[in-house]
């Protein structure tokens, strides 16, 4: 695997008139948890769709653990996990069931997927609720578990595309805790929020996207401090002159 | 191509299919039921009938040709259309396969019949009697009851006799009803029924993909490194043991009600096969279906744009069908499907004949091409 995890390169991803990607250049380390940052409809979901596959640039590459993503995708799609910004689960399932058949998609032996089950399903709290059909649980349980299901396999590389929406204080912060220990295991994370004090507490750097252009980049501290601002909400304000968000 | 996926994927399939009310009435009540309420209030009949008549002629004539009479006057009626065959084999051959509707045999005093009536048309101790002998298809409810009157009443027509109840010397015995049980509706329409059940795949299967595509699940599992072939290989292999399941309820609720075709085991398997084989034209029909709806509520309505034509052109093939229709029929596969279980189970006709051979060719290329181009089409707008 090279030195950086992920690289980018003139990324352009077009959709008839609209540019949703407009030439991005980015690199994220091994290990690195980054985070990109922008409004809605700003080119995040994009950049994850085309870095796991799911789309097609109209012009520039992307290379995930060595592979290029247009031409080696099944081997990309064995090093990431991605959780998508929908709840998508199968109602019809228990949680466990759920589980269970994204790790044999992931090809994944049984004791394995077990003990990540069960160690997964503990971090989230999410145990006493195992057997429970999916369809049965609450907003935020469903956005648990399909953290779950992004990650059952283990991946080195990980692309959370707003993980935390819609979720309560209380699972905001389990899902922070467990995107720490994620980051403590060494994987690299690319995580998309429109949350800036999410940002601010587990990113190691950060990309602001607009438009579709990536319009600063760098550490959340070093990002403040350059634009001589309190906090990321202004430094977006300074750039761009709106606010980012509605207020949570 | 890992298996562990596949067989993962079928898995989450049948639960889904066992655990979701709606699918399972869909797919396994539904179809009774109607069938059921089909069946009881099914009566054939149909518009501009046409009925094809074998004729095997032993006739040994004489000074007058009785049998070139009987001919004439059949084909004068100018709703049947005789085929003249040489020996009983292969008249019975055609009749097994549903070539023709019946078969008459003119037995070989049927000359010297007609002309010692006509010697003596008042003395009936002096005439020769015949019996001609009639073969119905026993697939054919209208068969058996409309072309026995007519060839009565074109006999009756060759002694020149008009009165309601004729005296002449000819005595027509129809050979199949004599040997067999009469045959009741559901007879006719059992085979049909096997057909019938499968066609509601195409709502199914259009549904599950819409709403997968809707609530985010393909893309999930575009995500993962399951290849396209895997994917839509579980899909077609559960499709196929729903199928499956379909037809062992419907042929248990027929048993059930009476339906007990005279053949072996070999049969019914072989019938299941052409079930399971069909389903995948239906799979093909539903991935149409879902590259063209925009949500899983338009798949469903626009689903009946397949399964009416298979339902209604398919699956009660036959002379209860008006001409134009059966014409139309032979575009859809669910015809072939129900012509070959009503020449297996209705006409006896064997494993091997070549209408069977041909309606199973005609069913696997139809099904395998179908199902082709629904893949195609849908993994090009959406991709699998």
């Amino acid at each position: 695997m090279s030195e950086s995890a992920i690289i980018i390169e003139d990324l352009v991803k077009k959709f008839e008139d609209v540019i949703a990607v407009d030439d991005v250049n980015l690199q994220v380390a091994n290990g690195e948890l980054f985070g990109l940052l922008g409004p809605n409809g700003a080119g995040k979901t994009t950049i994850i769709n085309i870095l796991c596959g799911l789309i097609k640039p109209t012009s520039g590459s992307a290379i995930i653990g060595g592979y290029d993503v247009q031409n080696e995708p099944m081997k990309v799609k064995e090093l990431i996990g991605v959780c998508i910004q929908e709840t998508a689960v199968y109602p019809y399932l228990t949680g466990a069931e759920n589980v269970n058949l994204f790790g044999d998609l992931h090809v994944m032996d049984s004791e394995t997927l077990k003990a990540r089950r069960t160690m997964l399903f503990e971090k989230m709290g999410l145990t006493s609720e195992a057997k429970r059909r999916a369809g049965k649980y609450s907003g935020g349980m469903k956005r648990r578990l399909s953290l779950i299901l992004a990650l059952i396999h283990n991946p080195q590389i990980a692309f959370l595309d707003e993980p935390t929406v819609a979720m309560d204080p209380q699972s905001r912060h389990a899902v922070w805790d467990f995107i720490k220990d994620l980051k403590n295991e060494g994987k690299t994370i690319i995580l998309t929020t429109h949350y800036m004090e999410e940002a601010e507490e587990l990113c190691d750097r950060i990309g602001i996207i607009d438009h579709g252009k990536l319009i600063a980049l760098g550490s959340p501290k070093v990002l403040i401090s350059n634009n001589l601002v309190k906090n990321l909400e202004d430094v977006f304000i300074k750039l761009t002159g709106r606010k980012i968000r509605e207020e949570v | 191509m890992e298996f562990q996926r596949v067989l993962a994927l079928i898995k989450r399939e049948m639960k889904k299919t066992v655990r979701e009310p709606a699918v399972l009435f869909m797919i396994f009540l539904f179809p009774i039921v109607f069938v059921f309420a089909f069946g009881a209030s099914f009566g054939g009949g149909g518009s501009q009938p046409s009925y094809s008549i074998g004729i095997v002629n032993l006739d040994q004539t004489n000074s007058v040709n009785a049998s070139k009479i009987f001919y004439i006057a059949l084909s004068n009626t100018k709703i049947l259309s005789l085929h003249v065959y040489t020996n009983n084999q292969s008249a019975q051959n055609d009749l097994s396969q549903g070539k023709v509707q019946a078969v008459i045999i003119i037995p070989n005093d049927f000359s010297k019949s007609l002309v010692s009536f006509e010697t003596v048309p008042n003395e009936p101790n002096k005439w020769i009697n015949s019996t001609l002998k009639l073969y119905l298809d026993k697939g054919s409810l209208v068969a058996t009851q409309a072309i026995p009157p007519i060839i009565q009443q074109v006999l009756t027509a060759i002694t020149g006799q008009t009165q309601q109840i004729p005296s002449n010397p000819f005595h027509l015995e129809t050979a199949s009803l004599v040997e067999v049980k009469t045959p009741s509706a559901l007879d006719f329409i059992a085979p049909g029924m096997f057909t019938f059940a499968s066609i509601f795949l195409i709502m199914m299967v259009s549904q599950s993909f819409t709403q997968d595509r809707e609530n985010g699940m393909m893309k999930r599992i575009r995500i993962t490194p399951t290849t396209p072939t895997e994917f839509m290989l579980s899909q077609a292999i559960s499709y196929m043991i729903i199928a499956l399941v379909q037809a062992a309820l419907v042929f248990i609720m027929v048993y059930i009600m009476g339906f007990r075709p005279a053949v072996g085991i070999p049969v019914y398997i072989f019938a299941f096969l052409l079930v399971l084989v069909f389903s995948l034209s239906n799979v093909g029909f539903g991935l149409i279906t879902a590259t063209i709806a925009k949500s899983s509520g338009a798949a469903t309505g626009l689903s009946f744009l397949f399964v009416l034509p298979q339902l209604f052109l398919g699956t009660f093939v036959g002379a209860s069908l008006s001409s134009a229709a059966q014409i139309v029929g032979k575009f859809v596969p669910s015809y072939y499907v129900t012509d070959a279980l009503t020449s297996l189970f209705l006409r006896g006709a064997a494993i091997t004949s070549p209408i069977i051979l041909l309606d199973v060719a005609t069913i696997s290329i139809s099904c395998i091409f179908i199902l082709a181009i629904g893949v195609i089409l849908y993994d090009k707008y959406f991709r699998i």
